[in-house]
């Protein structure tokens, strides 16, 4: 009996005897751990997104909350985790899933225009042989349309403000036609006109079934915002609906009581 | 002349006209492939690609001489050389990825290793007894002087192979070169397209080593794309521009160093596209430097004349001279600093735009309009007739009505 404790338990914790049902989540990932030298950048993650949610994940800098999309995407290499979308493993389920990442470490002076950038975003139904059609075009310019971005269809990338940027690659991601979109920081460095722009797209895509997941940082909009919320700092802090854990505890424990009491007083929690 | 002239119609001989189609579809793939190389921001992993060719062409010698061969069949010698810069590009990236040395460091190292185990293996055939005398050194700078029929046609159809397979694999190259973690996000196998791109570069430099010659085979692949980026800002124009900028400057080389008898191609062929790229950094439209220049004078004058204006209708003394010679120019004032009757008037139309301009910004505050307010666009090229009509009532009195009658 004592013997065979353990054996349950690792064939567990690899997630091969014992599978639960992640059908019904968009992304799931189990033990997770990223590292890029000898450090974990996060450790043993347990996550599960709800469908047609918005997620806010939030934690200080550096608490791995990029790491932590970039792995469930594949972009950085897994030490050890599964990642699954909608029950399935990630290489199966790639259209279904999109990714705005963090100021997108780009090479602004590349030849390519706001509206070129949009169709690289359908590069998965192009495929290499396809033609870009007039159709293609079109639907690019309703994304941009969607995040105000239209009238600057035919500038070169670099021509564009920081906040300017960030709709346009918004705009590629809404370009996928994804059930789940993963979006860092989409609200870093944005006037409050294009943070409503931008929340105002993903509450429309939430109304339209997807499910959003957002690394955000300004505390005072969370409650606005977002349905649930994922606490990280390298490990898992907690997850659940906003009205059950955005409170004066998660917090502190997420930010190592950095955060001033008073600044958590401040803030419409739970 | 009369000889270049020949040349140019492919009438200057029969060894001629090979070493033109060749260096042409060499130029051409080189341009393409060369494109994702520049995008990608890699020119000098070519370089020692390049240079990593050489000792395989000198074990490629030896070996076919100890199988009791000749030595100098061109495709065993490209063979050759393919398989030594493949080991090369290995070692590039194996140093990159597994030691904490940059991939410039990689690159040095590499190059010169290679290039210098070359050089011993060339010195060493030299003095063989066993062979003919080889030329491989030719392979340093290229030579076309003996150039055979078959290899013009490894040329072409290796040319035409590798410009097809860049084409065919343009979009997802050109979304790893833009942004290689969203690449990766919608499944592109990062690291197998840059070998891809890395295997069409050692295909062409491979290709070019008869014409061209190994020590400037980088100048083909990169010049033509960084040429073509000044005629445009999309990477799928670049792709097409630097085909063609490449194909002509093969051609056009060729030719010239067929029209004098001591003129080495593979040289020309490369000065040639130097001019090229010369005459797009000069010239192109929006990006070359004249243009730059020249608009930034254009707007220089704009703002000059706009400031000028402004201060006339203030009644301000005016003391910046370039806005004097400006405003003088234009007969806008007169050579004591008073403003004409068209000074004048030109200056009402200007305190009226910016009248226009500030109620406008009042009132369409929530829409992009405030954001085009630049000083210099007139207010009439953004909004209708009817809205700067609005507007006008919204200044009203006898102003507004006295300002049109001077318009
Ligand atoms: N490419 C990298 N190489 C080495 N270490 C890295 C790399 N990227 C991130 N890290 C480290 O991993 C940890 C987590 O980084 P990550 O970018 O995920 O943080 P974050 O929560 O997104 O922070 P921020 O709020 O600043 O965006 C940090 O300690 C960081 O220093
Ligand atoms: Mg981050």
């Amino acid at each position: 009996m004592a013997k065979t404790m353990p054996r349950v338990q690792l064939a567990a914790a690899g997630g091969e005897a014992v599978r639960e049902d992640l059908s019904a989540s968009p992304l799931a990932v189990r033990g997770l751990t990223v590292s890029y030298g000898n450090k974990p950048a996060v450790f043993s993650i347990d996550a599960t997104f709800r469908a047609e949610a918005m997620t806010a994940i939030i934690g200080p800098n550096g608490a791995g909350k990029s790491t932590l999309l970039k792995a469930a995407l594949g972009i950085v290499p897994r030490l050890s985790g599964r990642v699954t979308v909608f029950g399935e493993a990630l290489d199966k389920a790639r259209g279904r899933i999109a990714y705005v990442p963090q100021r997108a470490s780009v090479d602004w002076d590349f030849p390519t225009r706001v509206v070129d950038v949009v169709i690289m975003g359908m590069q998965r139904e192009l495929g290499l042989l396809r033609l870009v059609r007039p159709a293609h075009r079109k639907r690019a310019f309703e994304c941009l349309e969607r995040v105000g971005m239209v009238d600057f269809a035919d500038r070169q990338i670099g021509q564009l403000s920081g906040g300017q940027q960030q709709r346009v690659f918004l705009a590629r991601a809404l370009a996928q036609n994804a059930d789940i979109y993963l979006l860092d920081e989409p609200f870093a460095g944005v006037d409050a006109a294009t943070e409503k722009a931008i929340i105002d797209v993903l509450k429309a895509l939430k109304a339209d079934g997807r499910s959003v997941v957002c690394v955000h940082h300004d505390l005072a909009t969370v409650a606005d915002y977002f349905d649930d919320a994922f606490f990280i700092n390298v490990r898992k802090i907690a997850e659940g609906r906003i009205a059950s854990i955005f409170n004066a505890e998660t917090l502190q424990a997420t930010y190592g009581g950095r955060l001033a009491s008073t600044h958590i007083d401040q803030l419409r929690l739970a | 002349m009369n000889n270049f002239l020949a040349a140019l119609t492919l009438g200057a001989g029969y060894n001629s006209a090979l070493v033109a189609i060749g260096a042409t579809c060499l130029g051409v793939a080189a341009g393409v492939g060369g494109t994702f190389l520049f995008l990608r921001k890699r020119a000098l992993v070519s370089d020692a690609v390049a240079h990593s060719t050489l000792p395989g062409v000198g074990l490629a010698f030896i070996i076919m001489v100890m199988l009791g061969g000749e030595g100098r069949s061109l495709a065993g010698l490209l063979l050759g050389s393919a398989a030594s810069a493949f080991v090369g590009l290995l070692a590039v990236s194996w140093i990159t990825e597994r030691t904490r040395l940059a991939e410039d460091a990689a690159i040095g190292a590499v190059l010169s290793v290679f290039f210098g185990v070359g050089v011993v293996l060339l010195t060493v055939i030299q003095t063989m007894s066993s062979g003919r005398q080889a030329g491989l050194e030719s392979f340093l700078l290229g030579s076309t002087a003996g150039m055979l029929f078959s290899d013009a046609v490894v040329i072409a159809v290796g040319g035409a192979a590798t410009a097809l397979a860049t084409v065919l694999m343009r979009r997802p190259m050109t979304i790893v070169a833009f942004d290689p973690d969203y690449a990766r996000s919608i499944g592109i196998d990062v690291p197998r397209i840059d070998l891809l791109m890395m295997a069409l570069v050692m295909a062409v430099t491979v290709i070019g080593l008869k014409i061209v010659g190994l020590i400037l085979i980088v100048a083909m692949l990169i010049i033509p794309p960084v040429a073509a980026r000044f005629w445009t800002d999309r990477s799928s124009n670049v792709i097409w521009i630097a085909g063609l900028i490449g194909g002509s400057s093969g051609f056009v080389g060729s030719a010239i160093s067929a029209s004098a008898p001591a003129l080495p191609t593979g040289p020309i062929v490369v000065l040639v596209c130097a001019a090229i790229f010369f005459v797009s950094l000069l010239a192109a439209p929006d990006r070359g430097v004249l243009a730059a220049v020249l608009r930034h004078r254009a707007f220089q004058r704009r703002v000059h004349r706009r400031q000028g204006l402004l201060a006339l209708s203030r009644g301000e003394p005016i003391h910046d001279v370039m806005t004097l010679r400006v405003l003088s120019g234009e007969g806008l004032i007169r050579a004591d600093g008073v403003a004409t009757e068209t000074g004048r008037s030109a200056a009402a139309r200007a305190a009226r735009d910016e009248r226009r301009w500030d109620v406008a910004r009042s009132l369409y505050q929530d829409t992009s309009l405030p954001g085009r307010y630049d000083g210099l666009t007139a207010i009439d090229t953004v909004l209708t007739r009817d809205e700067i009509a609005a507007i006008d009532r919204e200044i009203g009195g006898p102003a507004a009505l006295d300002i049109k009658g001077a318009s």
